[in-house]
């Protein structure tokens, strides 16, 4: 157990992360790439048609891992909003702030992909269902984080606000997940559940799955390069990155 | 974990779980307002309203799509498939995937004989995902995969 309590006291160190993450960051960006590349040209470009939307389902492989995976990040900026809270973790801190915008962009493009769907599909862009309007609020969500730590000027308080309205936010996620369930709406159930068998064809499912498994490893990069921006931010001027900064 | 630490867990726990209850009832609270349309038992059993804009959703029943000889008016029943069925009459243009059998989303209003006066006429696509191929076959949905592999 001693390596966990390790690992955490170590992650909470701004330096060590610079110093191990470039690797990390590197790799992530190169296999979610490919990855996307790969699902992309497969699903955009091979797979046939769908039986009545034709070719306009296609955009399922950009607007369902986007969906998804804005869910996610929310849920890994409220898990390090309670961490902050708790044990006023600089780096938890540190993550909110990088990952805020990186979720307000994956959000607008779930939200951006579904309105292109809906208008050939639903005859109607946007309607003001359950599921439509939770998302937003997620973008809104990811908004107020960026917002609220410009609004408040001393950077513990701002900090500390800013975690309280990560932790309290995720109670937005169970309703973005079960609004299709709890209440009617236009936008149709989940095709893929844990514990059901899919509810669309294998075909369409392997280059879902890359292009699923692509967002997660190339948008936790695109994290990690904004972390790392914002831990030098944050020591500008610190001895270490000084030396960094300095070519030898 | 420190004295400190479990306090503030705690505090930020409760407010988690207050904002949750809070949010629980006011969706249930607002259920019927959340709700985006009325099924058609609501239609048929009467609860929902006449001469309002509402909007209402179901299958289209099969065989049931008349359309006008001139014009773009056109008349088609939805339903539940459990025996709670209303006539829709809508003028206009249908959406692409507008057919027997699809859910449909009409909005407008319901008149004296609960005919339902469509303004707008909107495909609610299902969670099914098939190729054309497996096509007939797949109606069921849940089994397509075993199908399709």
């Amino acid at each position: 157990m001693g390596w966990i309590k390790d690992t955490f006291h170590k992650a909470g160190s701004p330096r060590w992360f610079f110093a191990g993450s470039r690797p990390w960051m590197v790799g992530l960006y190169v296999v979610g790439g490919l990855l996307i590349l790969a699902g992309s040209t497969w699903g955009l470009g091979f797979v046939p048609p769908e039986r009545y939307q034709g070719d306009s389902f296609r955009i399922l492989f950009i607007h369902a891992p986007a969906a998804h995976l804005a869910e996610a990040i929310y849920v890994a900026v409220a898990i390090a909003g309670l961490v902050f809270l708790v044990w006023r973790m600089k780096m938890a801190n540190l993550l909110i702030v990088a990952a805020a915008p990186v979720g307000l962009v994956v959000t607008v493009l779930a939200l951006a992909t579904g309105i292109i769907w809906g208008i050939p599909t639903w005859g109607k862009g946007w309607v003001w269902d359950a599921r439509t309007v939770s998302t937003l609020l997620l973008a809104f969500l990811f908004f107020g984080l960026i917002a609220l730590r410009q609004a408040v000027p001393r950077p513990e308080r701002a900090a500390r606000a800013v975690a309280l309205l990560a932790v309290v936010g995720v109670i937005n996620i169970p309703v973005i997940k079960y609004s299709v369930e709890w209440f009617t709406t236009l936008h149709q159930p989940p095709s893929i559940e844990i514990g059901k068998k899919p509810a669309i064809a294998a075909v369409f499912l392997w280059p879902l799955a890359l292009n699923v498994l692509g967002y997660y490893c190339f948008v936790a990069g695109v994290v990690i390069a904004a972390l790392r921006a914002r831990i030098v931010e944050r020591d500008a001027g610190t001895e270490w990155v000084r030396e960094w900064m300095t070519p030898s | 974990m420190r004295a400190i630490r479990r306090q503030r867990l705690a505090v930020v726990l409760f407010v988690v779980a207050g904002a949750t209850v809070t949010l629980t009832f006011a969706l249930l609270a607002l259920r019927e307002n959340v709700n985006l349309f009325y099924e058609p038992a609501k239609v048929v059993n009467g609860e929902a309203p006449l001469g309002v804009a509402i909007r209402a959703g179901g299958m289209v029943v099969d065989g049931s799509v008349v359309h006008d000889d001139t014009g773009l008016g056109v008349t088609f029943s939805l339903t539940d498939h459990r025996g709670n069925d209303f006539d829709v009459r809508f003028v206009g243009v249908l959406p692409g995937l507008f057919r027997e059998g699809q859910g449909i989303l009409v909005a407008g209003e319901l008149d004296e004989q609960r005919v339902f006066q469509a303004n707008e006429v909107l495909a609610k696509h299902d969670e099914n995902y098939v190729p054309p191929e497996l096509h007939g076959i797949a109606e069921g949905g849940a089994d397509i995969d075993a199908q399709a592999s």
